[in-house]
């Protein structure tokens, strides 16, 4: 079975056994509607965002490995094999959908956009996509267009930055001392 | 209300007809403004800190008498930045996280997470290694169910419950402690298969538990299925009609209470499943009373799936032969020099996974427990993100609480078997 029917199909791979197929971020929920209501993918599984920045290259925040390999200067760079494929954009958001019937399938319908590029919501689609574009505002900074509850889940109200995003370093609070005041 | 046998997803008439999911947020309940007006609204905080609350939740509900009438679920309590911490480790670290995500199904998660791995590296994993792995993670799943029934019938009034539940909760333990040196978080499934060849006395305690758990689950059943206060308490409340729980991402006991025959151990088998003969109970009311049926009769299920392992295992290795991902034989360091470098190479640097991006699904206890990883070729995930069953659960709380009364609260939300550590991260 193919997608290339898809409302703004751009691309779709094989591999280790799962299907991705990779749409234009203006046509997701054109092309949400089409995979639940003509394809039959009734659940929507999982909304997974990942950053890419610094893929392939000088490793950022909790990342120390180097395209150039390994540098004996510097403990614990150990290199990649080989520079893996340049990403398109910075941000992918998945969404794993499951067609929940006798004989089941799954695909991962893949979106891509840059920094503050919005991507539509798809509550209206799947109520259960709720949370998740939640959780992947809150933690990566993809901006959720006509969410209606945006708000941080996991965190507290007032975090400042996205936790998960590859700029953002791995641990470090400020702490306030009280002999310090 | 009987196990359901025709090989079709949905079984029987559905619970309510029109969807109950609210709008504009599909995961809160919004106070109508006309009741609103009538000015005799009380909101209340449930939680975080509150003991049936199964970890830190706090749910803040609107009260009209004794009506809920709005209701938000408030978490994060417990959010440690689990995903965060793996992308810095080596894969060889990282699986130490993924059972403490959730600290009740501990075994699965951390299976999840293996699979994961094994996925982009496409290692074969021994016969025994995958047989033990469906052992184990059946004892976990009892384990889990055993905690949920303990802790649920607790909180609505059946104290002695708890006690015989844990009591057979602490025979699992011990099992795990035998098997893995470890009560909790054993760290026993290893990239391309066990950490540990299985000790010796392990079958003979695992077959001694076998043997007396399946009277002891009739125990459970006879206690509270004869209690009327249990039974007034949980039936008929907290409905999910199968098309609300499927909108709703809802997987596992909640939606096989549902009328939803779905369970990824059997619609798509993993590990030894597919070769075991056992039974999905499927139940079609949709309320507090069938999750806890569902739960109880997959407990008999895992003791024959447990017995059927025990009977079947295969002997042979226990982990793949494969000297760049997996930790040559202790005895081996002491006279090969070989042996000695592939084994500091693999504790330091840790061993390279090929780039990609896989999402494996399996049927934890509380339902689909999904990792997606993504690699870059180097010896640390790139991304790890967790599909929590009990968070997407937990979205389904203000439809599950449409109409109900504040007295019943409780139950319902226990009847979603909520891990908080699962759900914050």
């Amino acid at each position: 079975m193919t997608y290339d029917g898809l409302p703004g199909f751009l691309e779709e791979r094989h591999a280790y056994g799962e299907t991705t197929v990779v749409v234009e971020r203006e046509s997701l929920v054109d092309a949400a509607l089409t995979c639940r209501d003509e394809l039959g993918f009734n659940v929507l599984a999982d909304i997974a965002a990942a950053d890419y920045l610094g893929w392939g290259s000088k490793g950022v925040a909790g990342y120390w490995g180097t395209a150039g390999g390994r540098d004996i200067n510097a403990p614990g760079s150990w290199g990649l094999q080989r520079t893996p494929a340049s990403k398109p954009k910075r941000f992918s958001v998945s969404y794993h959908l499951l067609a929940l019937r006798d004989e089941p399938s799954r695909i991962r319908l893949q979106i891509w956009c840059d920094e503050g590029e919005p991507v539509e919501s798809v509550i209206s689609v799947w109520p259960t996509a709720d949370w998740h574009e939640r959780e992947a505002w809150e933690m990566l900074g993809i901006r959720i267009e006509s969410h209606p509850n945006l708000v941080r889940l996991l965190t507290e109200d007032d975090w400042e930055g996205h936790p998960l995003r590859k700029d953002y370093p791995l641990g470090g609070e400020p702490v306030r001392f009280s002999d310090a005041e | 209300m009987a196990v359901a046998t025709r090989d079709s997803v949905f079984a029987g008439p559905s619970v309510y007809e029109r969807s109950r999911i609210p709008s504009p947020v599909p995961t809160m309940l919004q106070v109508d403004p006309a009741i609103r007006e009538q000015g005799d609204v009380m909101q209340v905080n449930f939680g975080p800190n509150h003991p049936s609350t199964h970890g830190v939740l706090r749910l803040v509900i609107d009260l009209n008498g004794e009506r809920i009438v709005g209701l938000n679920a408030v978490v994060g309590y417990l959010h440690t930045g689990f995903e965060k911490n793996m992308e810095a480790k080596t894969y060889w670290k990282a699986i130490t996280y993924a059972p403490r995500i959730d600290y009740v199904s501990f075994q699965n998660n951390e299976l999840v997470f293996v699979l994961a791995i094994e996925k982009l590296l496409g290692i074969d994993v021994p016969a025994k290694a995958t047989w033990m792995r469906t052992l184990l993670c059946e004892l976990n799943r009892l384990h889990s169910h055993l905690i949920w029934l303990g802790t649920g019938a607790l909180e609505l009034g059946a104290i002695s419950m708890l006690w015989y539940c844990f009591r057979e909760r602490e025979a699992i333990l011990d099992l795990f402690e035998l098997v893995a040196g470890f009560r909790m978080h054993t760290r026993y499934f290893q990239t391309g298969g066990l950490a540990e060849d299985v000790p010796v006395g392990f079958w003979d305690e695992c077959r001694k538990f076998a043997d007396v758990m399946p009277a002891r689950i009739d125990d459970y059943e006879a206690i509270l299925d004869n209690q009327a206060i249990f039974l007034e308490r949980t039936k008929g409340i907290g409905l999910l009609s199968a098309d609300d729980a499927l909108a709703l991402g809802q997987s596992g006991p909640v939606l096989r209470a549902s009328g939803v025959n779905w369970d990824l151990r059997k619609r798509e088998p993993y590990l030894a499943y597919d070769e075991l003969d056992w039974n999905v109970p499927v139940y079609t009311a949709g309320d507090v009373y069938d999750r806890y049926k569902v739960r109880l009769n997959e407990m008999r299920e895992s003791v024959r799936i447990v017995q059927q392992c025990l009977d079947g295992m295969p002997q042979g290795p226990w982990i793949a032969d494969d000297r760049k991902v997996v930790l040559p034989p202790r005895h081996e360091l002491h006279t090969s020099m070989e042996s000695l470098i592939h084994h500091f190479k693999l504790v330091t640097e840790g061993y390279r996974v090929p780039e990609g991006e896989v999402y494996v699904p399996i049927e934890s206890p509380r339902g689909e427990l999904g990792c997606y990883l993504v690699a870059d070729g180097g010896p640390r995930p790139w991304r790890v993100k967790f599909r929590a069953p009990s968070y997407v659960a937990l979205e389904a709380t203000a439809t599950v609480m449409t109409g109900a009364l504040v007295a019943d609260l409780i139950a319902i939300v226990g009847s979603l078997d909520n891990v908080m550590g699962e759900v914050d991260r």
